[in-house]
């Protein structure tokens, strides 16, 4: 490419000199912008922020009002120095965006993390035309086909069904993945209440507050263990190895990820009902949406560049991996 | 069964984590399932069903004609099973659900030149849990998290059996066992034996040491030396000889200088070793017989085979593993001696108390001795490993210092995990590799270890790491042989991590001459 990119990685993150910012750095910057709340690319500490209304608002609920000097909801296409920025819905988790960072000559669109499949829980992936896509590749493998989540909660009901005098146990992260199966079991008719760990209550709660029904929910410590007989209980994947876990009769492990496609993964964590539902692009979509975007340059962030270098390679596109630290490899 | 139910069946038992789950899953279906069916899906658990044409490489080649070889290659060294990573990656294309006789028919008879086309037609027509099913099935290597002890004892529960009467005629059963099956509704005796020279189940032992010892009667108990070789069993039974490992494979053609020896009517516990006259090779000499169908005349000549006896199970017809293991020893004396010198006895050791055997252990006569086995006097042959009866006493494992090197994911349950490790010691100011291992750690270390190669890594070559020569941890292994093939001039046997040193920085870990000063001792 004859003119310089807007960004380029430094140790703390992608940096855009033209606007004097980095977009999810890891470490406290003077100026930040903030594709989504999970807490590897949204970081306390900043001078200014600038992210989605639901992004600030999922980042004072996880470290508190002051988690930055200054914050600026993102809205309107902005300008920052020499080039404009926009948000774009990435369908990832509830605030989650793409950032279109761009010049009269040039436009970069840094995904963040981003999911195709749509949920009940946050806007569509948004595909915007660029230059440069800068892409994560969590799930860059050919294997990785995640199924329909209607099939995987399917399977939960079938095992509720099966087992009518154990609970089940799901694990999920707090923020998006616990109520994005909240949402999915609503979706398939499931009307019960359903008992949350209380590490889930407040980010739950903003979901409800901003238009999501997630139905009944009821804290988990409520009730004697024979309560929860035939019940649905949804707990961040720590809360599995503390005592918490044992006030469940014969509780049945589950863990809702994209990892539980690979069986060992399932194994070594104890599962015993793997539930494989992701909100990262699966391989399928994720080249899918490189094909469809068909941007001059691929840039990857994190995860299995190499598959997709090579995927790259193979359909002759110019691609490179930025080898960012700080983001979580496999944590979903 | 068809093989969509077996692919539920293998992915219930893979995620049922309590035996007693594992064993009402397989209760069930030998209830529900007719024959074959039922037989073969039992002979799939237990490893017998013999399909081992299909082997990786040939996988491997037909999975790369549907994907690119290099992102198979990421894939499998992602999800760490062979059979997953191609049930995942392999093409979409129509659902069939065939019965699974059929399909373990079609393997067992399609001759070799055909089996690619078979498969890859299969493939082509499964979804992935079948596809996995089917691969696990072909290659016959479950891994489910069933061994095959488990799913016989689930099939003695279940036709209310003893589980010694059906270990003891298992080796002479075919799938889809359709005699077993009957002898278990009742309609048919007890299968016996049908096969000449038949496998028993091996007496195993379990580790001790000193502090153990100390609360038992040395008198009570017989020593001898512990043989690094291979534990065998000889069987000749009415002009039929065998050769079988400890764990029933039968590996008599390897081995024809020993079955020419077996001029006797019985079946005997013993050691393979490689002796050239008086004196036993390393165990590297034996692996270099080892897992080959046939042997050259030069090899046997260059690397002959001889066998030291530790008991006798069944002597001219008569059947001994109810006896006390005095009275079998009495046999077994009388029984060896006509056998020449290229079968002997394994001595018993003297000892008046458990001191004078620590000893004795301590100062081994060869280097080939890697410990004591110790012995009830009173104590019947029980097949498989029975805690109390035998104690082996192994000899403390050498230890060095040395720096992580470089560091792979494993495969299997490790999947994910940086858990194969290469380590070095220090030659001059350079580090030179000298071993590898992946076991060793307990999961609180692996997680450690895994961390510390994520957040050190300075070079990738692929799938493997480089990291900061920064970590140190204590190797122990068990001996060491000169080597060719690596830059440090020495190969561990049985390497693994004893524990992680960071109390200790990189500079102070061991030097190659130690390693090198150990193998001029041995």
């Amino acid at each position: 490419m004859a003119k310089p990119p807007l960004l380029h990685p430094r140790p703390e993150g992608l940096y855009c000199p033209a606007g004097d910012f980095f977009i999810d750095p890891t470490r406290p910057v003077p100026r930040a912008l903030i594709t989504h709340g999970h807490s590897d690319h949204a970081r306390p500490g900043h001078g200014a922020v600038m992210a989605t209304r639901q992004t600030l608002d999922i980042m004072a609920i996880r470290y508190g009002e002051d988690f930055a000097q200054s914050r600026q909801p993102a809205e309107s296409p902005t300008r920052i120095g020499d080039v404009t920025v926009s948000f774009h819905p990435a369908g990832h988790v509830l605030g989650s965006a793409q950032i279109a960072v761009e010049s009269p000559t040039q436009r970069i669109v840094v995904s963040g993390d981003y999911a195709r499949v749509p949920t009940p829980t946050c806007l569509p992936f948004e595909p915007v035309p660029c230059d440069i896509f800068v892409t994560e590749a969590t799930f860059a493998l050919p294997v990785f086909r995640h199924p329909p989540p209607e099939v995987e909660i399917a399977r939960l009901l079938a095992s509720v069904a099966a087992f009518p005098e154990r609970s089940h146990l799901i694990g999920a992260y707090a923020l998006g993945k616990a109520q994005r199966v909240i949402a999915e079991l609503r979706r398939a008719g499931w009307d019960a209440p359903i008992h949350i760990h209380g590490a889930l209550q407040r980010l739950c709660d903003y979901h409800v507050a901003q238009g999501i029904d997630l139905g009944h929910l009821r804290p988990a410590t409520e009730g004697k263990k024979s309560d929860f007989a035939g019940a649905i209980v949804i707990a961040p994947p720590s809360a599995f190895a503390a005592t918490w876990a044992q006030r469940f009769p014969d509780p049945v492990i589950a863990f809702a990820s994209g990892w539980m496609q690979v069986r060992a993964r399932a194994r070594q964590r104890g599962v015993e009902l793997p539930l494989i539902l992701s909100d990262h692009v699966d391989w399928p979509h994720l080249t899918a949406t490189i094909a469809e975007l068909d941007p001059a340059e691929v840039w990857i962030t994190h995860g299995r560049e190499d598959a997709l270098m090579r995927w790259c390679e193979l359909t002759q596109r110019a691609a490179r991996p930025l080898h960012l630290v700080g983001y979580e490899d496999e944590a979903e | 069964m068809s093989l969509a139910a077996f692919a539920t069946l293998l992915e219930r038992l893979a995620f049922t984590p309590q035996r007693l789950g594992k064993e009402r899953l397989l209760t069930a279906a030998f209830t529900d399932l007719p024959d074959p069916e039922r037989g073969f899906m039992l002979a799939a658990l237990t490893g017998d069903l013999k399909l081992r044409q299909v082997t990786p490489s040939l996988l491997r080649g037909l999975t790369e004609m549907r994907a690119d070889a290099q992102l198979f290659s990421y894939s499998y060294d992602f999800v760490g099973d062979l059979a997953e990573t191609i049930s995942l990656i392999w093409p979409e294309g129509t659902r069939s659900d065939p019965p699974l006789s059929e399909v373990v028919d079609e393997l067992a008879t399609t001759p070799k030149t055909r089996l690619p086309a078979l498969i890859t037609a299969r493939l082509d027509s499964l979804g992935p849990s079948e596809r996995y099913a089917y691969l696990k099935l072909a290659t016959g290597a479950l891994r489910v998290g069933v061994s095959a002890r488990l799913a016989r004892s689930a099939f003695a529960a279940w036709a209310s059996l003893p589980l010694t009467e059906v270990e003891e005629i298992w080796h002479a059963l075919q799938p889809p066992y359709l005699d077993l099956f009957a002898w278990a509704a009742g309609t048919a005796p007890r299968p016996e034996a049908a096969a000449r020279a038949p496998f028993r189940p091996v007496m195993l032992s379990t580790p001790t040491d000193l502090d153990q010892l100390s609360t038992l009667d040395p008198a009570a108990y017989a020593a001898e030396w512990k043989w690094d070789g291979i534990r065998i069993q000889a069987v000749s039974d009415g002009g039929t000889r065998r050769l079988y490992s400890r764990t029933g494979e039968d590996i008599s053609a390897a081995f024809p200088d020993i079955v020419e020896l077996m001029a006797f009517d019985g079946t005997l516990d013993g050691e393979l070793l490689i002796r050239r006259e008086a004196e036993v090779a390393p165990f590297g000499d034996l692996q270099q017989r080892l897992n080959r169908k046939t042997v050259t005349p030069a090899m046997l000549r260059s690397h002959p085979a001889g066998l030291r006896l530790y008991d006798v199970l069944i002597w001219n017809g008569e059947d001994l593993r109810d006896q006390p293991y005095d009275t079998r020893r009495a046999v077994l004396v009388k029984a060896v001696a006509p056998l020449g010198p290229r079968i002997d006895l394994s001595p018993e050791l003297t000892f008046q108390t458990w001191e004078d055997l620590a000893t004795l252990r301590l100062n081994p006569p060869a280097t080939v001795i890697e410990g004591v086995m110790i012995k009830r006097r009173d104590s019947p042959y029980l097949a498989g490993r029975v805690k109390g009866p035998w104690f082996k006493w192994k000899r403390d494992p050498h230890l060095i210092d040395a720096v992580l090197m470089y560091a792979q994911r494993g495969h299997g349950k490790r999947s994910g995990y940086y858990s194969d490790f290469t380590f070095g010691v220090w030659n001059g100011d350079e580090l030179v590799p000298v071993g590898k291992a992946y076991f060793g750690f307990t999961d609180a270390e692996l997680k450690d270890l895994d961390r510390f190669v994520r957040n050190n890594t300075v070079e990738r070559f692929g799938s493997v790491r480089s990291v900061a020569r920064s970590k140190v941890v204590e190797v122990a292994f068990e001996g060491l042989n000169r080597s060719t093939r690596h830059k440090s001039g020495v190969a561990m046997r049985f390497p693994r991590i004893n524990r992680i040193r960071d109390d200790k920085p990189a500079a102070e870990a061991d030097h190659l001459s130690t390693l090198q000063a150990l193998l001029d001792k041995d």
